[in-house]
């Protein structure tokens, strides 16, 4: 079954802004699902129509099968929602805000704080559940969000989509949330997200979609993006000091420092084949790192070849 | 299943609102008792012992009615209005707008919760008037038709202004340069027949002056128009401006972009 299915969708505001430009995507069940983009790309945009905060211009989109225009009511009883900003009410008790958020969509007060409490203890919330909203700290507000998206998800189907769930959080935090993330997908919440921290979406999602100035510019699994990868560059820290690089590499060894040296790591080769090689040269190496992100070397080529179609276009 | 559902929402959206304003109820509550205390005490004690009397009644006894209608009208109007702004502003708002609540039940729960403060301030302001004067009580249907009628009317109201506001400013414009200038002239203090027939017929133009009338009609038998009209135009307004809500709320003025 498909969680969501985004067909022609378009959104133009009222100055004229063409945010998402005839976007289809399909979202399987159960998928962990990262939706990437550079800033104003129509990520939120499109957030915001799946949760009806945006009103769409054309297209259609369902949520398990039900159709925003016409069965709505029904959609949103599948939907929670992490947006990118705080949008708690400040003077409310954390308590509070979940049992209300879990009253709007018909949850009897009973479950509501079974809810509650076992989101709040599981985000080790439990103790701040008296506080107003306002005197959390910025990772609390945030789990406090994720806690306040999933209160009222008691019934299967559930989709969660979260608007950059982990930006500003420090790095425990961002692990806590994501293995809590990690844990709700095994149980079969279908996960939606947008974040910037492209190592996170590759570590955690399944597939990928990339959305560039309203228009989608990759729609694939991740494992099939990141194997797009002609080579992946690795950094290497020499043992001794190296004073002459290898003729004709296979690997295109190239210095960084006479005790650093850069190597391409072909897409046909493996881990292995490299330290045969090192071996066989007789090169020691202490330690070695990715040069950068495999996902973010991917997306800013997608993002540059689709902006530079973009302007070809233009210039037509 | 369904409308369990709804009730629940419902409910929950109403228990909010109320808490909301019993929690800061020194904001909320406290100013207009002690506004309507400085009323009864300079108008009607000071100044209104001066004063001859008006179609046979006291001063006080004459402005009480009008002044307690004062107060349940900027209760309503200002719960509503700010209560939805400030959920505009904070963005809470959106934890409504994603849930599955029909806008007939959003809109019901705000206004409900700004007729529920209006009611509990004219309920304690008619105690604090009969401190200083009495009430017959002559007419008690047309009292349970006009107050709650006049609470609503201003909730929606108030819903509207919220939904068109763009900043704090917006919300505390319309009581001090509509609502309270309107009431003021609205014959709380004075009886229309004191009025040169040209300002009678301009009064004449003030919906407030039929709500404040058809409250003192209620509360001591007298009135300047007629309680029919007062009733119509009352009702009237309420469903004019429920239509225009639910039309807002569908096009997602102020709450979508």
């Amino acid at each position: 079954m498909q969680a969501v299915t985004i067909k022609d969708l378009r959104k133009v505001y009222a100055n004229g802004t063409v945010a998402v430009d005839n976007v289809s995507l399909s979202i399987n069940q159960g998928d962990f699902f990262a939706l990437l983009g550079p800033n104003g790309a129509g990520k939120s945009t499109t957030i915001g129509i799946l949760t009806s905060l945006v009103t769409k211009t054309a297209g259609q989109v369902s949520i398990f099968g039900y159709d925003i225009d016409t069965q709505l009511n029904q959609a949103k009883q599948c939907i929670g929602l992490v947006p990118q900003e705080f949008n708690c009410s400040i003077f409310e008790k954390v308590i509070d805000i979940l049992l209300y958020q879990a009253g709007y969509y018909g949850i009897s007060h009973k479950l509501a704080m079974q809810q509650a409490e076992y989101y709040l203890k599981k985000l080790n919330l439990w103790d701040q559940r008296n506080r107003a909203s306002m005197l959390l700290s910025g990772g609390m507000k945030r789990r406090l969000m994720i806690a306040r998206a999933l209160v009222h998800l008691v019934h299967e189907p559930k989709l969660l989509i979260l608007d950059e769930p982990t930006a500003g959080l420090d790095i425990e935090l961002r692990g806590i949330i994501w293995s809590f993330l990690e844990e709700l997908n095994r149980q079969g919440t279908t996960i939606i997200l947008t974040t910037h921290y492209l190592e996170e979406a590759e570590n955690h999602c399944k597939n990928v979609a990339i959305i560039n100035n309203g228009k989608i510019a990759e729609d694939t699994s991740m494992h099939a993006l990141l194997d797009r990868l002609k080579a992946e560059t690795f950094i290497c820290d020499l043992h001794a000091t190296m004073t002459q690089l290898p003729q004709n590499s296979p690997f295109n060894l190239r210095y960084i420092s006479e005790q650093q040296i850069e190597a391409d790591l072909p897409h046909d080769k493996s881990l292995n084949d490299l330290f045969e090689y090192f071996k066989s040269e007789m090169i020691e190496v202490r330690r070695m790192k990715n040069k950068a992100n495999r996902l973010e070397t991917l997306f800013l080529n997608l993002i540059d070849r689709n902006n530079t179609v973009g302007n070809t276009s233009d210039a037509k | 299943m369904l409308n369990k559902i709804y009730w629940v929402a419902f409910t929950t959206l109403l228990y909010k609102e109320i808490n909301r304003f019993l929690r800061i109820w020194v904001q909320t509550l406290l100013p207009s008792l002690v506004t309507m205390l400085l009323y009864f005490l300079i108008f009607g004690q000071v100044v209104g012992k001066n004063i001859s009397a008006i179609k046979g009644l006291n001063y006080i006894s004459y402005i009480s009615p009008g002044l307690i209608m004062m107060a349940i009208i900027t209760n309503s109007f200002s719960n509503v209005s700010s209560s939805l702004y400030s959920a505009r502003f904070q963005k809470s708002i959106e934890e409504l707008i994603i849930a599955p609540i029909p806008n007939i039940l959003l809109l019901s729960g705000f206004v409900l919760g700004g007729v529920i403060r209006g009611l509990i301030i004219g309920t304690l302001v008619t105690l604090l008037a009969l401190c200083f004067t009495y009430f017959p009580m002559t007419h008690l249907w047309i009292l349970f038709a006009i107050v709650p009628s006049t609470a609503i009317l201003f909730a929606l109201a108030g819903f509207t202004n919220a939904l068109f506001a763009k900043s704090f400013d917006d919300i505390s414009a319309i009581p001090t340069f509509v609502l309270t200038p309107l009431t003021y002239l609205g014959g709380v203090f004075y009886s229309i027949d004191a009025l040169p027939l040209f300002w009678q017929k301009v009064s004449m133009l003030n919906p407030f002056l039929y709500i404040v009338n058809a409250f003192r009609y209620a509360l001591l038998g007298i009135s300047d128009v007629s309680i029919t009209h007062a009733l119509s135009i009352v009702w009237l307004c309420c469903a004019i401006l429920i239509g225009l809500n639910l039309y807002l709320l569908s096009k997602g003025k102020g709450l979508r972009s």
